[in-house]
């Protein structure tokens, strides 16, 4: 109960300081508007204001303080704004209608979640690999670390021009992006959890003369089960990313990306913040998921705490 | 034809040699453990080199290795103002700012239990965000020159650095905090002194996070408008010209500067926390 008001108070502190934080974003343009509708704007030329600091123009037209929340291309808009966007651009809209959010969402979101699978299964498979013989732990495991430090996404753009140019497009680049982004850090928290098993517990199964492949279904692969879990929250995390970052670049005009990137040619401030918003909302969603599943599976095993 | 079987040759020689120090009798040694994954890492780049010359791909879809070496090198001072505009501008000012920021607040955050309680989950949920996002607003705000940049890596680094801190000051046990209190430590004799290092392997694992995310969050608000320098601009604009030898070349000081960067952060966690567990030994 503490904690649910030590939350609120902090999020309505968040959108307190926003509110607050509108007023000198947007103060300039507000007044430049208000004296061509004809109001009276302290200083009166326009170059005077420039001089003026921000909080120096609040202080002189605080008639102005409620416009700057109500602009229609602000600076930085007001949250009523970005929800009154979201809500006319989710429920007010087909779901069809290329202005929906709901259909950009659904765009990013199915690359995200085939790449996703594609990139889980490769690195499922890898780990394995990995697991089972040492050649490859000794020459592949050092790479796949040394990939976690190297900013992959820098290879956004080249993989869709490439793919483009051998005659694959729609969905499958950006899905190629959001795997390769998910595979590495399910590489190597699958690894972990493979070797999870002590001594003992492999000891055991030897005592039952247990073979490789029912080591491997009995003991290794369960235990395994909460570093997947945990590694597959990062990986649909950067899966999200991956789709969003792959809609950059070659000027895509469906998915959420494209909405951030048509939003900042046009400066339509409100539709961008309402595309990053409905990104978040999904990668919570997304992670929420996984946290459900994952507890309902550690809990049917029997190794939830 | 030759090449694609000289590829698959040097498949086979790079397998079997790793196999047998694998199997052999030096397989735990340090200089096998190195040389495995440098014979993995040049029979790949051998097959790359053999494969694009033996089936004529052509450079917009693959360029060979040796194109882009002789590119790296042919290009040097613009990949190196690229480097300048994007890490050390970009990356490394807005890194030490939002890593500097999320430490202050961290304190702040462990002093008051309500702040704790409040802001930490929220901080677990930004963590997990596409944060990148907000790269078009803040290129909006802070104009195309690093300046923007560096304020994505800031959102970017502060809350995952936030959260790890946080987790590490909590992490020295009562029984430590008791003997301080025994000794009548005031509260900032028994942060220096117990706390902050307990806390250091937490701190550098956020700092070792951030690292990656510095980078990407600078590569990436490119892609949302730059002056005409800096690797997310020159990546963008060679794979519009379609001259991939460059954009590789790019990801070559990429790569570079992204394991440097981690490398240099492990070092200084390595002298600092010599007394811990995992650096021993």
């Amino acid at each position: 109960m503490k904690q649910v008001i030590a939350v609120l108070t902090v999020l309505a502190a968040i959108v307190g300081l926003w509110y607050a934080a509108c007023v000198p974003m947007n103060i300039k343009g507000v007044l430049t508007e208000q004296e061509r509708a004809g109001a009276q704007v302290q200083p009166p030329s326009a170059k005077d204001r420039r001089d003026l600091g921000e909080f120096g123009l609040i202080a002189g037209n605080s008639f102005a303080i409620p416009a700057t929340w109500e602009q229609a291309r602000p600076r930085l808009p007001a949250p009523h704004q970005v929800a009154v966007e979201m809500w006319k651009t989710t429920v007010q809209k087909k779901i069809t209608s290329k202005r929906s959010l709901i259909y950009h969402a659904w765009v990013t979101l199915s690359a995200t979640m085939l790449g996703f699978v594609i990139g889980t299964g490769l690195g499922i498979l890898l780990a394995v690999g990995i697991v089972h013989s040492r050649v490859m732990d000794l020459s592949v495991m050092p790479w796949a670390i040394v990939s976690q430090t190297i900013p992959i996404i820098a290879l956004a753009p080249m993989i869709i021009v490439v793919l483009y140019s051998v005659g694959i497009q729609g969905i499958l680049p950006k899905a190629v992006i959001s795997a390769y982004l998910s595979f590495f850090p399910v590489v190597v928290g699958m690894v972990k959890g493979l070797r999870s098993p002590d001594a003992m517990q492999l000891d055991l199964l030897r005592t039952y003369s247990a073979n490789g492949s029912q080591r491997f279904w009995k003991l290794r692969l369960p235990a395994s089960m909460p570093y997947l879990f945990t590694s597959l929250k990062i990986g649909i995390a950067a899966s999200l990313v991956g789709a969003i970052v792959g809609e950059l670049p070659t000027g895509a005009v469906a998915g959420l990306g494209a909405r951030l990137l048509a939003g900042s040619y046009y400066g339509q401030t409100v539709q961008i913040w309402s595309a990053l918003f409905a990104a978040a909302l999904l990668a919570a969603c997304l992670v929420g998921l996984l946290g459900v599943i994952e507890r309902s599976v550690l809990k049917r095993m029997g190794m939830a705490q | 034809m030759m090449a694609v079987l000289g590829a698959i040759a040097v498949w086979l020689l790079g397998w079997w040699l790793n196999a047998r120090l694998a199997s052999g009798a030096y397989a735990d040694t340090r200089a096998v453990r190195l040389a495995a994954p440098l014979i993995f890492g040049l029979t790949v780049i051998a097959i790359w080199e053999l494969l694009v010359r033996g089936l004529d791909v052509p450079l917009v879809i693959l360029p060979a290795p040796s194109v882009i070496w002789d590119r790296f090198w042919d290009s040097l001072p613009t990949l190196w103002a690229d480097f300048v505009q994007t890490i050390i501008k970009g990356a490394l000012s807005g890194y030490i700012i939002g890593c500097g920021c999320a430490f202050v607040m961290a304190i702040a955050v462990d002093r008051w239990d309500f702040l704790r309680l409040g802001l930490l989950p929220v901080g677990n949920f930004v963590a997990a965000l596409p944060i990148v996002g907000t790269a078009p607003i803040l290129v909006m705000w802070f104009g195309f020159d690093w300046h923007s940049k560096a304020a994505v890596v800031v959102v970017m680094v502060f809350f995952p650095m936030l959260v790890n801190t946080v987790a590490g000051l909590r992490e020295a046990s009562s029984m430590q905090r008791d003997l301080m209190e025994t000794y009548a430590a005031s509260y900032w004799q028994s942060f220096v002194k117990l706390r902050l290092p307990a806390a250091m392997p937490f701190i550098f694992n956020g700092l070792k996070i951030s690292t990656t995310l510095a980078l990407i969050g600078a590569i990436v608000a490119e892609f949302f408008g730059s002056p005409t320098l800096g690797m997310g601009f020159r990546i963008s604009t060679s794979v519009g010209q379609l001259s991939l030898d460059m954009v590789w070349a790019e990801i070559v000081v990429a790569a570079l500067a992204g394991t440097a960067f981690y490398g240099l952060v492990a070092i200084i966690e390595k002298a600092v926390t010599f007394w811990h567990p995992s650096q021993r030994g």
